[in-house]
């Protein structure tokens, strides 16, 4: 299908009148709505402690945003196609655990596993595993369509009660190398989460902006019928984001994983709400159709500065609850206005 | 002549009425009278302003421009919401009661008599007593959504009443009703006008209008076009009024020696349950076929099955002598089907999301290799499609939601031709388009049959079906009647409403206006049934 296609000639005599070029509208600066923000929050950080603007210092804050923004990526593909899912959370979680369960030894380790498959297989079990939670969630709520705020709420609790229960609620600190080598390993002195993490957001960033099944994204979070009477596939093509969220959501399990050398036993518990906050504050519609992966990305980095800045001011531990809260409200309400786009 | 009333004053009477929405003006000054006790219609096309006449005179829109008074007095303060509910009272189109809640409570919703407390007692005998007094049948402890559609009404009509006006605004209450449901509908009406009720009747089906009212106002392209008595009123003078005589003469029959080509588009007994019987039809290169009929006629399901979202219970669709497998919407728009949804904003656009996307989301396998879309033929591709389309845009990148419905519509229309269809299937193309668009819409349909494609026309808008070659009236889901080009508007209306059709069914005249629109939900229509009253497939 590379053929180029050419409207029909409709065109009539006297309608041919020149077009203005289009300008650039403030719909082009919505992305970079977040970029003072980080800015500002940068001046802060390096004010608050000179810790701050030191190289080591900076990769902590991206490598930890890797994780958070794996997930955001899944998530916002998932909502830009007008669905969420809420058991991404668990799935970071689950997926290692149930890899490893899978190929460590039955005896001689701390944590006795099945030992039924090699441990090189840990990698493309644990992300086969997060395949199969998205096709799960597709299953619940494409085929039985079964409301999917609940659906996913519901799937996020079984598999955190899963992963307890074959954990037996403790740590996993048997990690073979293949699976936590991409956690550790520095690539030109930068870890290689990151690099990783930042090719897999400028590639589907690629994929929504230029590929076909990207775009129809949009239409079909924007509006599923309409997507539907213009011939595209709105499960078939909600099913591959979905489970590709369950995959993306894996491999920050992976990552984590490897990054701390072990599983514990609340990996990623509580995460959901920043992942949620992340990408609404870089400009993901809730509604679907609306928003980019860059935001997104602003959106993710936005909330690991402030974190990082609140950890180098020496906030008292007992208020950075009260302050995360407080602060992603803060985002939110920044973003609402510097965007001029009402976040429903 | 509207404002002179007799002896007493006029129930309502408005005047010099100017209302817009942004650039579009949806009444310029229209003007208005309902005498005391009258029954009083008020007809026109789509989009000629009745609605929006409706909202101004329940105080739910407040004009821009004019004067509005009830039985003399100017109207309640804009927003004083019981002032205007003693005033005037209506039943809106879409129903607007909650359907969790029983009568009792829907009735006084709101206003729920006694102190902070609700006596249910007290409430139910209450409400007991107000149905009686307009003697509808219905228990104030059940809920609405166990009621049927025309109890519902009665519940709607006894609520809008009992607040105390004496004028009823009935917005096109028989879209909801089956056959022996609007013949006691009317009756009741017949009884509130004896107590001295006014109405203003909304309908599209001139038949209702014969039957019930004393006098009838005509409306069209937002402005006043004529009052006059109903009896003694002839059809064709009404329907004059309503089309305009400059569309009349407008209308020419369409070149009648025209090369006949192979057919591009034919379906075998396609059927779907419930919304059309077995279809047989045949769509010519360079013929436009109009399917003239209401909405939920079976005309609108004829449409989607076509553009395979809906799956047929039986039959075959082929396009250019190929089969095309039914039921699924790539294969036909691979197929050439290209298709024009009947709503716009439900199954046409994706509002948050650029023309030019919106333009090209048929045909993103072609703009670019390996499944991408290369952004810069996209906006080629929609440059080209704004032009060709006349679409008024400040560019490719605006957002569609930006643009008038009648520019949206021509979007939606770009989308379905993007792909350069063999075959145009267009449900109601022109619906809630300004006059202009309107002839702009019909004129690109035209132009797609005249390069040699089929197209057909789903719509009971006269305008629609004029450009067309042949007209076939659907009426409850069968082809009642065709028309070669050149047909009279009554002919065609009558056979729309299922009245007498070249040979169609021969049903008394009162009863003549059938239509029970949503044949898909509701009970079979409740007339023995004669040829064209049946709403499904043997």
């Amino acid at each position: 299908m590379t053929e180029t296609a050419s409207p029909p000639a409709t065109r009539r005599p006297g309608t041919a009148a020149p077009r203005r070029r289009p300008r650039v509208g403030p719909g082009r600066w919505r992305d970079l709505s977040l970029v003072p923000v980080i800015f500002v929050l940068g001046v802060i950080g390096f004010i608050v402690s000179p810790a701050f603007l030191t190289g080591d210092n900076l990769i902590g804050v991206v490598q930890q945003s890797t994780e958070l923004g794996l997930l955001v990526l899944g998530e916002a593909l998932i909502l830009i196609s007008g669905r969420m899912d809420l058991s991404l959370e668990s799935t970071i979680g689950l997926a290692p655990v149930l890899a490893l369960w899978l190929v460590t030894p039955a005896h001689g380790a701390r944590f006795a596993g099945l030992g039924l498959l090699p441990s090189w297989t840990a990698v493309p079990l644990c992300l086969a595993v997060g395949a199969a939670v998205g096709a799960t969630n597709g299953f619940l709520i494409l085929t039985l369509r079964v409301n999917g705020f609940i659906a996913t709420l519901g799937m996020l609790t079984m598999l955190r009660g899963l992963q307890v229960g074959i954990s037996e609620g403790r740590s996993i600190g048997d990690v073979p190398d293949s699976f936590a080598y991409l956690g550790k390993a520095d690539w030109l002195g930068i870890p290689a989460a990151v690099w990783i993490c930042l090719a897999l957001f400028a590639l589907g960033g690629a994929a929504l902006g230029c590929l076909r099944h990207g775009r129809a994204l949009y239409a079909v979070g924007g509006n599923p019928e309409a997507a539907r009477a213009a011939g595209i596939r709105v499960d078939r093509l909600t099913w591959t984001v979905l489970t590709l969220g369950g995959v993306l959501a894996a491999f920050a399990g992976i990552l984590y994983t490897g990054h701390y050398g072990a599983v514990s036993a609340s990996q990623g518990n509580g995460w959901i709400f920043q992942v949620f906050a992340a990408a609404v504050i870089g400009g993901i519609g809730l509604k679907g159709g609306r928003g980019t992966l860059f935001g997104a990305l602003t959106g993710v980095l936005t909330l690991q500065l402030v974190i990082n800045v609140m950890t180098l001011a020496g906030v008292p531990p007992l208020w950075t609850q009260f302050l995360n809260g407080l602060i992603i409200i803060i985002a939110l309400v920044i973003s609402r206005f510097t965007s001029g786009e009402k976040q429903d | 002549m509207g404002a002179e009333t007799g002896e007493r004053p006029a129930a309502v009477h408005a005047e010099g009425i100017v209302k817009r929405y942004g650039p579009t003006v949806a009444l310029d000054g229209a003007r208005l009278t309902v005498r005391p006790g009258e029954a009083h219609a008020l007809v026109g096309r789509n989009g000629a302003g009745k609605s929006t006449l409706v909202s101004v005179l329940t105080g739910m829109a407040r004009p821009d421009a004019g004067r509005v008074t009830f039985d003399g007095a100017p109207a309640p303060a804009w927003g004083d919401t019981a002032a205007w509910r003693r005033r005037v009272a209506c039943v809106h189109q879409r129903s607007m009661t909650v359907p969790e809640l029983t009568v009792a409570e829907n009735l006084y919703l709101g206003r729920f008599p006694g102190g902070r407390t609700i006596r249910w007692r007290a409430l139910r005998e209450r409400a007991r007593a107000l149905l009686a007094e307009y003697g509808v049948e219905a228990d104030p402890a059940a809920r609405i959504k166990d009621l049927g559609v025309e109890q519902r009404q009665f519940v709607e009509i006894a609520r809008a009443l009992s607040c105390g006006a004496r004028l009823l605004v009935l917005d096109e209450p028989t879209a909801r009703l089956d056959a022996r449901g609007i013949a006691r509908l009317f009756g009741k009406l017949r009884e509130l006008r004896d107590q001295g009720v006014a109405f203003l009747f909304i309908s599209h089906h001139l038949q209702e209008v014969h039957e019930l009212c004393d006098t009838v106002t005509v409306f069209r392209d937002a402005r006043h076009v004529l009052t006059a008595p109903v009896p003694g009123l002839a059809e064709d003078a009404l329907v004059a009024a309503m089309t305009g005589e400059e569309a009349a003469a407008a209308r020419q029959p369409r070149a009648g020696a025209r090369t006949v080509r192979e057919a591009v588009l034919q379906t075998e007994g396609l059927a779907v349950d419930g919304h059309f019987a077995p279809l047989d039809l045949t769509v010519r290169g360079g013929e436009v076929v109009g399917l003239a009929g209401g909405a939920a006629g079976g005309g609108t399901a004829i449409g989607q099955t076509l553009a395979g979202l809906r799956a047929p219970d039986g039959g075959r669709i082929t396009v250019c002598g190929r089969p095309v497998r039914t039921g699924s919407v790539p294969h036909a728009l691979d197929a050439g089907i290209g298709y024009v949804p009947e709503d716009r904003h439900r199954e046409g656009l994706v509002p948050g999301r650029s023309v030019a996307e919106n333009a090209t989301l048929t045909v993103t396998g072609r703009l670019g290799p390996l499944g991408t879309v290369l952004p810069s033929r996209t906006r080629e591709f929609a440059r080209r499609m704004i032009a060709a389309l006349d679409i008024r845009t400040t560019g490719p990148g605006q957002p569609v939601s930006g643009l008038s419905g009648g520019n949206q519509q021509k979007v939606v229309v770009a989308r379905a031709l993007a792909r350069d269809p063999a075959v145009l299937v267009a449900v109601r193309p022109t619906n809630g388009v300004d006059v202009r668009s309107k002839e702009a819409l019909l004129g690109v349909v035209r132009e797609v049959a005249d390069r040699g494609s089929g197209a057909v026309i789903v719509s009971d808008e006269l305008d629609d079906l004029r450009i067309c070659d042949r007209v076939l009236a659907v009426f409850h889901g069968r082809v009642t009647a065709e028309f070669a080009a050149g047909w009279h508007d009554h002919e065609l209306v009558a056979a729309m409403e299922g009245m007498t059709g070249t040979g169609g069914p021969d049903g008394p005249p009162d009863t003549g206006r059938t239509a029970a629109p949503d044949t898909g939900r509701t009970a079979a229509p409740a007339r023995p049934a004669t040829d064209g009253t049946e709403g499904t497939a043997p």
